[in-house]
């Protein structure tokens, strides 16, 4: 390799990036997860992975004969939220619980329809399983709901309360969790392309020893860094084309911002993600713990800590801290917006900025864990 | 006896040689036990919310103060246009905007009935909801001095096993399963095909080995490894988080080793397909995504359509997940922890056998 660092022969370059682009065609592991992840993750997402919960397998018991206990456990039986499962003791009940076959248990207890009678409700129980915090919230709150209902169709409505709260959702009435998933996706496949690939494709090329032989040739080492980017690179935006389309044909999911916008903050994100995985691959030198690295500081991250799923706001202060340190964190709501509600340049032009700033600081690292090594 | 020691040594050696995958197989793990167990959670707290209060009365200065009394709250972000609150919600800096109009304290006086606006980012449509409903309740509560009827103690909620809902006691048993994915199938998988790749794996075919000793080598350490892994998260989530262990840790580890031998029949699978390690690990990580994406920790399994559900059933991680939390919080007994491995005792046998009967294709 060229003591030359900065030398760039247009030819040599072309001559790299498409063998380069070969060894991605011929290996179909590459393809595999350029255009097969894509696909899989918003079909996990699209159909997988419903935050809300829809149907709760909950248990019930009903201790009391009168027609009112009947008429609410009728109510139960009835919601397309619940899927009841019933018992005439308690104990049955606890250990399906246990063996977490239901979610949370009803009580409807004795006594109830004589207390509906004389107006004063006997409070009716309800047992989650609290090793599910997520699923045991709804579940109290579907029963919750319910009752209310039901207690209101016997006459005894609580009244209406004064302040009432009109609630309007922007950019997404429907409140599809959809519009959050997608751009999620978009990153995790990006940051997969850009880290991880790039990581084990170079560290390949440490472990066989076919770094070394590049140096003897005249290639400088910009034409090998460039050539091992720009396929990846091209590789990333493919496939981030690839969700956006399946995301507004099968998904629905519109596109309310530019195309222009998009392939910006795209590209933008890239960068520090080929940084990485560039940086990871020059200080492991060996394709396992590349691919370890690159999962644990690269997909993992991504996934967690970038607000895609998990609130930021709600984690804890040290923890949010590092979140500032993962470049998804700043793809993620420009890519939400860009999607749901369009074109909003001085937030993008924010975002562009810090991502280029990690991507020149894992660059440089890249950089001078290379030239060390070499020397 | 002695072949299968020497081949299992050898392995251990293969693993653990290099410092850096040593701290590979161990460090990460434990990093992301930290970093996942406080991130990983559903709950909206700290939120900062706008308000463009235009009334500026009585009432709407009683429901400020409620919202600054609210734990989930951090701050209330003072709005004086609609312009000023659409650019806070478009930049995110407000989840959520609230919008009290004018005659707001003239209608709460005369006791009429009053509404408050409330703007939410709906990109957000999850936590959205939730802020939504901290808002509606906090509302409620605003000029009524009047006990409700019907509501809210007549329907009494315990939560068992976790009475305070800790999203820690269900995220740590949660990352046991999910950190268990990632390092055995990733290790395992990268194991055949590093001795195809480096050229190594002829040797081991013109020595004595037989090809079931060669397998049983190569799960041995693999297998150490997230036995190993998986008793320091069990000692870190008590003695570092504070998650009860209720259970028997006979009945744990036990559950644990079936996992851990069906994880790596998964691994040796992709790994007996695969030519090189790029594949192996690319191949490994398209089915960990999944696997762990569908186990029932970021959704339940039964609000999965059908059809994914029924494919769910060869998943391993959505069997587990129950047992670990269930031994970890619930005690479940051994009857319980039975009726959900047996399946994964199935997946163990399917994939050992199917990539025994690949290598030995192979080789041939």
């Amino acid at each position: 390799m060229s003591s030359n660092l900065a030398r760039l022969d247009r030819r040599r370059l072309a001559a790299l990036i498409r063998k380069e682009a070969v060894q991605i065609v011929r290996d179909p592991s590459t393809l595999l997860i350029a255009f097969v992840l894509p696909i899989l993750l918003l079909f996990i997402f699209g159909f997988g992975v419903s935050l809300d919960a829809n149907s709760i397998r909950v248990g019930m018991v009903v201790q009391d004969s009168s027609p009112q206990a009947d008429s609410l456990a009728q109510a139960f039986r009835a919601s397309p939220y619940l899927e009841i499962e019933e018992s005439p003791a308690i104990q049955p009940l606890r250990e399906r619980l246990v063996a977490n076959r239901i979610r949370a248990m009803i009580v409807i207890p004795q006594e109830f329809g004589a207390s509906i009678d004389r107006r004063a409700p006997l409070p009716i129980q309800v047992a989650t399983d609290g090793s599910q915090p997520n699923t045991a919230n709804f579940a109290a709150a579907y029963v919750q709901g319910i009752y209310g209902t039901w207690i209101e169709q016997q006459g005894m409505a609580h009244f209406a309360p004064t302040v009432g709260v009109n609630a309007r959702y922007w950019w997404n009435p429907e409140l599809k969790s959809r519009f959050f998933l997608i751009p999620g996706s978009i990153t995790i496949v990006m940051t997969m392309i850009g880290t991880l690939l790039t990581a084990l494709v170079v560290a390949r090329e440490w472990e066989r020893g076919t770094l070394e032989a590049m140096m003897a040739t005249p290639i400088s080492m910009t034409e090998f860094i460039a050539s091992k980017l720009v396929p990846y690179f091209v590789l990333g935006l493919g496939s981030m084309a690839l969700c956006t389309v399946l995301g507004i044909v099968v998904f629905g999911v519109p596109l309310r911002g530019s195309i222009l916008a998009l392939f910006l903050l795209a590209s933008a994100f890239l960068v520090p993600a080929l940084g990485l995985g560039l940086f990871i691959s020059a200080a492991t030198k060996n394709q396992f713990v590349a691919s370890q690295a690159a999962l644990f500081s690269g997909f993992l991250p991504s996934f967690l800590l970038s607000g895609f799923i998990f609130e930021i706001s709600s984690m804890p202060k040290v923890i949010q801290m590092v979140t500032y340190l993962v470049p998804a964190r700043y793809l993620i709501p420009p890519l939400q917006t860009v999607f749901a509600a369009g074109d909003a340049w001085g937030m993008f032009a924010r975002n562009i900025a810090v991502m280029l700033a990690f991507g020149a600081f894992f660059f440089f690292l890249a950089y001078r864990t290379t030239r060390r090594s070499l020397d | 006896m002695g072949r299968l020691k020497a081949i299992t040594i050898k392995e251990f050696w293969a693993l653990l040689r290099d410092p850096k995958a040593r701290m590979g197989l161990f460090l990460p793990p434990l990093i992301q036990l930290f970093l996942f167990s406080y991130a990983a959670t559903l709950e909206v707290r700290n939120i900062d919310i706008g308000l463009y209060d235009m009334s500026q009365g009585r009432h709407s200065h009683e429901l400020v103060q409620q919202l600054n009394g609210s734990p989930n709250f951090r701050r209330i972000v003072p709005i004086n246009s609609p312009q000023e609150l659409r650019q806070a919600v478009e930049d995110q800096r407000v989840i959520a905007a609230i919008v009290i109009e004018q005659d707001f304290d003239r209608r709460m006086a005369r006791g009429d009935p009053a509404d408050i606006g409330v703007v939410l980012d709906g990109r957000r449509s999850n936590a959205a909801q939730i802020v939504a409903s901290y808002i509606t309740r906090i509302a409620g509560g605003i000029g009524t001095q009047v006990k409700q009827l019907g509501e809210p103690e007549s329907v009494r909620v315990t939560n068992l096993f976790n009475p305070s809902l800790d999203f820690l006691w269900f995220n740590l048993p949660s990352l046991i399963v999910m950190l268990g994915v990632i390092t055995s199938i990733a290790i395992t998988g990268l194991s055949i095909s590093r001795e195809r790749e480096l050229g190594s794996f002829d040797q081991l075919m013109v020595s004595p080995l037989r090809v079931h000793e060669i397998l049983i080598g190569k799960m041995i350490p693999p297998l150490c490894i997230g036995l190993l892994n998986g008793v320091i998260f069990i000692t870190a989530a008590q003695l570092i988080f504070g998650v009860p262990f209720r259970g028997s840790y006979t009945l744990f580890i036990s559950a644990l080793l079936i996992f851990n031998f069906a994880l790596i029949g998964v691994g040796m699978f992709v790994s007996s397909l695969s030519q090189t390690q790029q594949q192996a690990f690319l191949g490994s990580f398209l089915l960990t995504v999944p696997l762990i994406m569908l186990s029932g920790f970021s959704s339940p399994v039964e609000n999965m359509p059908d059809w994914l559900q029924v494919l769910n059933h060869a998943n391993p991680a959505m069997y587990f997940l129950p047992v670990a939390q269930g031994i970890f919080l619930k005690a479940m007994p051994l009857s319980a922890v039975v009726s959900w491995m047996w399946p994964v005792v199935l997946i163990a046998i399917v994939t050992l056998s199917a990539s025994a009967w690949l290598f030995r294709a192979r080789m041939e």
